[in-house]
């Protein structure tokens, strides 16, 4: 085929490619770890401690052991002496935790022993025949009584269970002394014409993806060598944990991340079952699989949010808010995961929120409890700082009869003030809120739907309007605001026959790399995009990477693909105007071609150049063989991705349930590469915050037990609880790397939660109710409605 | 264990005598026993949908039915209802609508989505919300699945 018969190939960047990934998904064919099969596989079961707070007496396992199939039945203490305590990835002094429970077991779902047997079935029967006797100790179960030190101590060394005892920032905060000044916060409210004061929760949650985790570890004798194969999110850090736990070097360690179902944050820690199964592979010399229940998952994965805040807001009676207070209370349940500690920081960090407050002051403490130990959930820490900005906006909008709109328009930080320091030291890049706030208010009709609510209020019908506004910190980051190191890896490979491969670090667990990354390769390169490939997820192939969260692949995985496909390409140009007598600087690359520009005709295809390449008859001089490269890329800063999300709500006098009758959304995640895939992200995250404002909940009795252990009695959105989803997008590009693209992963789950909760209270508000803890308990808003308190 | 159970199970047109434990689950049995892992477990109550497969032509979820009470059954799983070069309308429809993210739920999700269609030929919106309200996905918020269940009812689907 000559130049000037090949098609020209479509735009690719920005337009909604179907997905790469989805053949093997539909039909079943993908490989998720519960459907590897190895030969003389062996299965693990964990017992799991029934009480939440008490003293290991005796465990016997004879019963467990005698039963034919069970290849070893192993207690805290027998795996300590292999497995030292697990390591976290913060700075903060914390308690040694092993994987499994050694002395203390301190909260229910703890493991205290492990079953090795030959099947699954049997390794569960053997773990129930387990006995275990636990000295039972108080459960400390509320984190504001747990701070006083009662009604008792979670860790020795650990007074009244601080985890962090007490971390200050924002105005008048030295960062460097952490000395604090209160003239100005304190001079603030003394002249505020309102003061605003809530005590506000944000619930704790079960992340659920609907994969449950589960792990494959094959140490092989003599070679010495580990594969762990592990729904995670980030498989090059596993890789480094597991390594630095079994004392072998990295070198001994392959990670494999296969298809992975759903993450949002909890598939990031690298988890006790993790270290267990690659201890207890080495041991026997043999592969072992431990596949987590769900009702394991409700108990043994990491919770999320969790954490209460005594918010003070000032403000003028023109709606000009002069200072902003939060006393943030965390708590982590018993032990500090991975990123435990560091999540309510990311709080404090946004509690700016959008707006140009002068004053902005947080003081946090984390509380260690007898509870399943929370890190990071979809948002981490942002969604908590948006729900408390966002409820004392709308209360001050309340309290001045101002319409909610109008209070955060006379607050945003102003287009033209970018980059932008706030109080609490983060630098925006970029934003222009008004424009999304217009479009929001536009798209939803907000004047007709306040003329529909106060009509239908006055036919006795409650219903209420919401909105919320957020930023958010994503694409990280630099390596400093991140303990595994904030940079991000790819390869870039044109194979020989001229087809390009490319690594990614970013392994994806449905986020869709795979066709977005292509997507953006292949109009880099000028060829089609069935031409691009994308691998990621394996160790063994990806030579490094940090991985998925923070909603940083397209910003931090997708710059650093760019930049090693650019030096493939240069590379590419040199061999390309050899062959055709030019120089280099005029070739243009499209269609699969590299030609001389002006003259599409004279080109060569990308397969004749690759072949060339590796067969370089003459080599070019000053170039070496082949056409492969790789970069790393950290970026200066992270991106603030923002939006507005509107939502209606009506609730029924009789039964006090509530019902989104609309949600608009208006994101603006900068430069888009595939709006589809943008629009799923953003559905789901909707989806999830709406399921925590209206029936998500974890809830612990007095006992520390847990209460919501199944999807029995734990809800995440159906089908049928959630309405069409109304979507629309501004474009504000961010400076911080060269796309613009800021990143979208989490932003569904910011606005949504206290847009819910704000319709709910507006909803409620001829009722006298200025505020209402999630989650929206039909039960609650019908007693609130009687008259009586939630 | 316990004394083992023959059981005749078609599955996918093919007929499989095997002998199994009493309690063996039927998802258990095709994803260890016939090694058919599309059908997915994602949880132990029966709630989430994950298992969903056809029993004698009507959807069920394959985590609630032991293989013994299967016996004598013809079992559908996603494995036999297209493949890549001839996929199922309800699986183009996922695939051209967006309806799946990390595709854990997407088996379960299409195998309601077909048994919904053969219901209710032209399901509305909230009927299809309905009729998958059985199958939980954590990372859609369903949009994209209510339009793929469109895409697949206007092209009609003929079993």
């Amino acid at each position: 085929m000559t130049a000037a018969e090949r098609p020209i190939l479509p735009k690719l960047v920005g337009e909604r490619i179907k997905r790469r990934e989805d053949p093997r998904l539909i039909t079943g064919h993908a490989t998720y770890v519960d459907d590897l099969k190895l030969p003389g596989l062996l299965h693990l079961a964990f017992k799991r401690s029934d009480s939440a707070h008490g003293v290991i007496k005796n465990i016997d396992t004879s019963a467990a052991e005698q039963m034919p199939g069970v290849e070893l039945v192993m207690t805290g203490k027998q795996l300590a002496e292999i497995l030292g305590p697990m390591p976290i990835g913060t700075p903060f002094p914390s308690p040694d935790h092993y994987a499994i429970a050694t002395d203390r077991v301190r909260y229910v779902g703890e493991p205290v022993a492990v079953v090795v047997a030959a099947d699954r079935y049997l390794a569960r029967d053997a773990a129930d025949a387990i006995e275990v006797d636990i000295e039972e100790l108080p459960a400390v179960v509320d984190p504001e009584k747990a701070m006083q030190g009662e009604p008792a101590a979670v860790h020795e060394g650990f007074e009244n269970n601080l985890a962090v005892p007490y971390v200050p920032g924002g105005t008048g905060v030295d960062p460097a002394t952490m000395e604090v000044d209160n003239s100005a916060l304190d001079k603030a409210f003394a002249e505020a014409d309102v003061n605003i004061s809530q005590r506000m929760t944000n619930q704790r949650l079960a992340p659920n993806a609907m994969e449950p985790r589960g792990v494959v570890a094959h140490w092989e004798p003599g070679k010495e060598q580990i594969t762990i194969w592990s729904g995670t999110q980030n498989p090059h850090i596993l890789k480094t944990m597991i390594a630095a736990q079994l004392g072998v070097g990295q070198h001994q360690v392959r990670a494999i991340a296969p298809e992975v179902g759903g993450g949002f944050g909890c598939k990031i820690n690298i988890y006790g079952e993790e270290y267990t199964a690659a201890a207890i592979s080495r041991k026997l010399g043999a592969p072992v699989k431990w596949i987590e229940d769900r009702s394991e998952a409700f108990m043994a994965t990491t919770h999320g949010r969790d954490i209460l805040a005594y918010v003070d807001l000032a403000a003028k009676r023109d709606g000009t808010v002069t200072a902003l207070k939060l006393r943030l209370i965390a708590d982590v349940g018993a032990y500090n995961m991975l990123l435990t500690a560091a999540v309510p920081t990311l709080t404090m960090l946004m509690l700016n929120g959008t707006y140009d407050i002068p004053v902005v002051r947080a003081e946090l403490t984390e509380v260690f409890t007898n509870k399943t130990p929370t890190d990071a959930y979809r948002g981490a820490g942002r969604p908590e700082a948006t729900y408390f900005v966002e409820r004392a906006f709308d209360m001050l909008a309340h309290e001045l009869g101002m319409d909610p709109a109008d209070v955060r328009r006379k607050n945003f930080i102003k287009k033209d003030a970018f980059p932008y320091t706030t109080q609490m030291g983060a630098i925006y890049d970029s934003g222009d809120y008004e424009t999304a706030l217009d479009r929001a208010l536009q798209n939803a009709g907000w004047e007709q739907l306040k003329q529909e609510r106060d009509q239908a209020r006055a036919e006795g019908r409650i219903v209420g309007l919401g909105l919320a506004y957020y930023v958010e910190v994503c694409g990280l980051g630099p390596s400093a605001s991140l303990p595994t190191g904030g940079w991000e890896h790819a390869g870039v490979t044109i194979e020989r026959d001229g087809r390009i491969t490319a690594t990614t670090g970013s392994s994806p667990h449905g986020q869709g790399n795979e066709t977005t990354f292509a997507q953006m390769l292949a109009e880099q390169f000028g060829v089609a995009f069935d031409d691009v490939t994308i691998l990621h997820g394996d160790t063994g192939v990806v030579k490094q990477g940090i991985g998925t969260f923070g909603s940083r692949s397209q910003a931090v995985g997708g710059t650093v693909l760019m930049n090693a496909g650019e030096k493939v390409k240069k590379k590419m140009a040199k061999f390309a105007a050899a062959m055709l007598d030019a120089n280099e600087d005029d070739l243009v690359f499209e269609n699969g071609m590299i030609s001389v520009k002006g003259s599409p005709g004279s080109g060569k295809t990308f397969a004749e150049v690759a072949s060339f390449a590796y067969v370089p008859v003459p080599l070019p001089p000053g170039v070496e063989p082949g056409l492969s490269d790789e970069a790393f890329w950290e970026p200066e800063n992270n991106t603030y991705p923002f939006g507005c999300h509107i939502v209606m709500m009506e609730i029924d006098r009789e039964t006090g349930e509530p019902r989104l009758t609309k949600v608009v959304a208006v994101d603006d995640a900068g430069t888009i590469i595939n709006p589809m895939i943008v629009d799923g992200q953003i559905h789901g995250g909707l989806a999830q915050g709406i399921g925590q404002a209206m029936i998500e909940e974890v809830v612990y009795d007095e006992d520390g037990q847990l209460v919501t252990g199944s999807f029995m009695d734990y809800a995440i959105p159906r089908a049928d609880d959630l309405p069409w989803f109304e979507m629309d997008n501004t474009v504000t590009t961010t400076p911080v790397n060269p796309m613009g693209a800021k990143g979208v992963g989490e932003a569904g789950t910011l606005g949504s939660t206290p847009a819910v909760v704000n319709a709910a209270v507006d909803a409620l508000s001829p009722f006298g109710v200025k505020h209402v803890d999630m989650m929206l308990r039909p039960e609650k808003l019908w007693r609130l409605m009687q008259g009586g308190g939630a | 264990m316990s004394e083992k159970a023959t059981v005749s199970i078609t599955v996918n047109g093919k007929v499989h005598e095997e002998e199994v434990e009493p309690r063996l689950l039927l998802v258990h049995f095709l994803r260890e026993h016939l090694g058919l892992t599309g059908t997915h477990v994602g949880c132990d109550t029966s709630q989430c949908g994950a298992c969903t497969v056809h029993i004698d032509g009507a959807s069920a979820k394959s985590c609630t039915v032991f293989a013994a009470q299967a016996d004598g059954s013809e079992v559908t799983t996603i494995e036999g209802v297209g493949s890549q070069d001839n996929l199922h309308p309800m699986q183009e429809g996922f695939w051209e609508e967006h309806g799946l993210q990390c595709g854990y739920c997407t088996p379960g999700m299409i195998m309601s989505a077909i048994n919904l269609l053969n219901e209710n030929p032209k399901p509305t919106e909230k009927e299809i919300r309905e009729g998958i309200a059985g199958n939980l996905c954590r990372c859609t918020g369903y949009q994209h699945i209510v339009k793929a269940v469109q895409y697949a009812a206007e092209k009609g689907v003929v079993r």
